[in-house]
């Protein structure tokens, strides 16, 4: 057998030997699908490691570093606490979308790693409207918020749940709009695609000033999508206790929980791929040995994440209408001005290809 | 143009409050101040004057230098100390003489004040640097401080 | 920015909100009723009592020696100074003349406890407008006082080190060395707490024009400390009725008229530095001497009424005795910063959103225990 990165082929190949075309087929599915749940959950876990020494070092301290080697093993027993505990709730809240809502978020930002290429070929899903796609998953997950927070009968969630909604429908726009942007060089939504263009120079550099501009608020906007700090008005500690996860315990806390962290790590995926050239090594070092692709990949995607973590254990955090005022006032206006200012220069062929 | 100004201000701003923590991130290894409290012990020296329990020292020979004066116990704001005292006869000198039976000081009421130590007019109680006073049970709380069998150090006269 | 709702025609309904007494953001025990409309704040009404131990009643139970330690429990982030206050009216009811030295080494672990008190304040200020970062900064800077106090004085918060006639002990042979040691490493960290937060965008959005408090109303109200002094309102009792060697030392006195959440911030900033200057100038010349003159066994104030205020991190704290001529006080009241200074929530925060009455409450800086006593 023949193994090569591309994994749904050869997965599909391998099954195709004993069974039917269509078993095959869904056989395929499930079995990727099993394979992403097990590498994402134990990636969150880890991003959570991650920021928590991230945090440390930023705050003078040390960080976990009791449980294993240097705390590497401190979030996977917060996860075995977390399902150990006792599944607490309100009398009165809607049971149903209470239970509901945990799924919602985890699941849309589960989804939303398939289309991602880790490297060449290593591409769960490549869809032609792939930018498109995220786009469209990643609102989902606010849906689960607002389903948490009104369910769960608490008015501090309730406030929390609102400003979500507020905040992801406000942010989406920027969002999509400065992938938008880029975009209009690619001329492609497919991720496979919008890499190969990059071989002439990464998007960031392809598109210069605008890509540049469209890049910081791609972070601020993805940053605010995330609802973390700066931008973390709905779970603001010191203002509403816990936000919209106030009456939620054990295990479906942590489905809010690794979300927030799977979202953070699309969000670093999105950017690079978009701007930084996917799996594509710095002027094509490493292009012999493809497996080193996904080296790169990740590597990119963990220092955007590291410039998120930075953000959050630096600034204060916004008030909900300085939060609105951001985005209507400054980011949208400045991102339809981008938008023109690109279409200029792909139209006049100002664009820096090597 | 103001409106750019403020664009341009507010992310200058933002840059340099991350210069501020970037730059402990990268002396992060040495710059840690945190203390990993079990594991120091062994080096974990608390200051000569720290209030961590009042302790009256014995000399070799088990002896103490508490009269039974009872200053502390009156100095001491909220019932901590406890004397419980008898009059009996001195061997040296064949007078009876107020002798302590049991200082009792109760650790789960003191709140480190010191007054007792100030009162104390010849120096039988002093603090000692002990902090890890925590126990199974709060009857373990209250101490008899003076050892059983002790006696009054000779020539302490209050 | 505007943050008063407009008159429209959408209709919406006022609910209320328990914010405490176990929230993140009323520092301890406080509970505030919040009424709410949306996100904007129609009242706040501050419930009080969970914490209070009946301080004043037990005063007049102990001897004046006593009531020393209990003040140490009332505003704990100023021990010191309150414990001073305490003295200080005993010193006056008994017109005790206490050596310069005491005079001199109180002022300066007064001042030390303000910029412990200062520190531990900014860094939770940061926290309740969401940085957390700064909560470590201030407190890396507070442990270095706290060492100091730890040394000379034996314990790290409720010290106890003032008595009636001057000081406990006398200052361990460390301390200048350690307080020039701390000055020289703050200096270097306190412009750091400019650029981190003060000139941080979003931190002055969330606070200019914020809870503003005029001079009229801080008047009103009895404020006083650094939230009177943010409106305008000259009340540092340091400047006007110098207690201790505050009358030997320059210094300036903050004032700000802006009256809004920034101000208050930038004046509690600011007071840092005058202390360290106040400390500079009375370090190295403490004058040799006794560090406590000798006082009966059992003090006994004359008959009639005492009052001293002195001025603690939070503002001003008077201290009034009655006494009959016995060992204990007829009647003992505190008048403590915190309750004047929590009086005004309501009247500056309605009409603002959550995250501003949080952003005012941390400048009020609250501790309850001072509040409740």
């Amino acid at each position: 057998m023949n193994i090569t990165l591309s994994i749904t082929t050869t997965i599909y190949k391998f099954l195709s030997e004993y069974m039917s075309e269509g078993a095959a087929n869904i056989g395929t599915m499930v079995t990727i699908a099993f394979i992403y749940l097990a590498i994402f959950a134990v990636a969150g876990l880890y991003l959570v490691l991650l920021e928590r020494k991230v945090a440390a070092w930023f705050q003078l301290r040390i960080g976990p570093n009791r449980v294993g080697w240097w705390g590497l093993l401190q979030t996977m027993a917060d996860a075995l606490k977390l399902v150990s505990k006792e599944l607490t709730g309100t009398v009165k809240a809607d049971k149903f979308l209470y239970n509901l809502a945990p799924y919602f978020v985890i699941v849309s930002s589960l989804m939303a790693l398939a289309v991602f290429p880790f490297t060449k070929e290593f591409q769960a899903f490549d869809i032609n409207i792939g930018i498109f796609f995220l786009i469209a998953i990643s609102s989902i997950g606010v849906i689960g918020i607002l389903l948490g927070g009104w369910a769960s009968n608490n008015k501090f969630a309730l406030i929390g749940a609102m400003r979500s909604g507020v905040q992801t429908i406000s942010y989406e726009l920027s969002v999509g709009l400065s992938l938008l942007t880029m975009v209009l060089i690619t001329g492609t939504l497919q991720l496979s695609e919008i890499i190969e263009v990059q071989k002439n120079g990464w998007l960031i550099v392809q598109g210069h000033i605008p890509a540049v501009i469209a890049f910081m608020i791609y972070m601020i906007a993805g940053t605010a999508e995330t609802n973390r700090a700066p931008f973390d008005m709905v779970e603001a500690e010191s203002e509403l206790g816990a936000g919209f996860h106030t009456e939620y315990s054990g295990m479906k806390f942590a489905y809010f929980f690794l979300a927030e962290f799977i979202n953070m790590f699309i969000i670093a995926a999105i950017a690079t791929t978009i701007f930084f050239g996917g799996w594509l090594s710095p002027f094509g070092i490493t292009d012999a040995i493809p497996w080193l692709g996904a080296f790169w990949f990740l590597g990119k995607t963990l220092l955007l994440v590291f410039l998120m973590m930075w953000f959050r254990w630096t600034f204060p955090r916004l008030r909900v209408d300085q939060l609105l005022t951001l985005e209507w006032k400054y980011l949208l206006p400045l991102n339809l001005l981008n938008i023109i200012l690109m279409a200029l220069i792909v139209w006049l062929n100002l664009t820096i290809q090597f | 143009m103001s409106y750019f100004g403020d664009i341009y201000k507010g992310i200058k701003t933002l840059l340099t409050g991350m210069s501020v923590t970037g730059k402990y991130f990268i002396t992060s290894r040495k710059g840690a101040i945190t203390q990993q409290y079990p594991d120091n012990r062994d080096n974990l020296k608390m200051f000569d004057r720290f209030r961590g329990e009042v302790v009256m020292p014995h000399n070799e020979n088990n002896e103490h230098r508490c009269t039974g004066c009872q200053k502390c116990e009156l100095a001491c704001p909220n019932g901590t100390i406890e004397i419980i005292w008898d009059r009996q006869i001195d061997p040296e000198t064949g007078k009876k003489k107020k002798m302590i039976d049991k200082h009792i000081y109760h650790l789960g009421m003191c709140t480190m004040c010191g007054l007792c130590i100030e009162a104390c007019p010849t120096d039988a109680i002093k603090w000692a640097q002990n902090f890890e006073n925590s126990v199974y049970d709060r009857t373990k709380l209250t101490r008899v401080l003076n050892k059983p069998g002790s006696k009054l150090m000779p020539g302490v006269e209050d | 920015m505007d943050t008063t709702i407009k008159n429209s025609n959408l209709k919406s309904e006022e609910y209320f909100i328990n914010m405490g007494p176990q929230h993140p953001a009323t520092h301890g025990v406080l509970r505030l009723l919040l009424t709410i409309d949306g996100e904007i704040i129609k009242k706040v009404e501050p419930d009080l009592g969970y914490i209070h131990r009946s301080i004043e009643k037990m005063c007049e139970r102990d001897s004046y020696q006593q009531i020393v330690h209990l003040t140490d429990r009332m505003d704990y982030l100023s021990s010191h100074i309150n414990n001073e206050a305490v003295c200080l009216t005993v010193e006056k009811a008994l017109e005790l003349e206490v050596p310069e030295r005491v005079k001199v080494i109180r002022t300066i672990i007064g001042e030390l406890t303000r910029i412990a008190s200062h520190t531990l304040w900014w860094g939770v200020m940061g926290m309740d407008v969401g940085a957390l970062t700064t909560y470590f900064y201030g407190f890396r800077d507070r442990e270095m006082i706290n060492d100091i106090f730890e040394e000379t004085c034996g314990a790290r918060l409720t010290m106890n080190y003032n008595i009636p006639g001057g000081l406990m002990f006398d200052i361990h042979p460390n301390f200048v060395k350690r307080v020039k040691d701390f000055i020289a490493h703050f200096k270097t960290k306190l412009p750091e707490y400019d650029t981190l937060l003060s000139g941080n965008v979003i931190f002055q959005k969330r606070t200019k024009g914020v809870g503003i408090l005029t001079k009229e109303d801080a008047i009103s109200f009895g404020a006083s400390g650094p939230v009177g002094r943010g409106s305008g309102y000259s009340c540092d009792v340091r400047k006007h009725h110098p207690y201790s060697a505050l009358d030997k030392v320059k210094f300036k006195e903050i004032l700000k008229t802006e009256g809004d959440t920034f101000a208050r911030y930038q004046v509690r900033v600011e007071e840092m530095w005058e202390s360290l200057s106040i400390i500079e100038q009375l370090i190295d010349n403490i004058p040799e001497g006794d560090y406590k003159v000798a006082t009966n066994a059992v003090i006994k104030l004359p008959k009639g009424e005492f009052y001293q205020k002195v001025e603690t991190a939070r503002g001003e704290l008077g201290v009034y005795v009655v006494s009959t001529g016995t060992k204990n006080p007829y009647r003992v009241k505190f008048r403590s910063p915190g309750f004047s200074n929590i009086s005004l929530l309501n009247h500056i925060t309605v009409g603002g959103k959550i995250g501003d009455l949080v952003a005012t409450m941390a400048t009020l800086d609250i501790v309850v225990p001072d509040i409740d006593r």
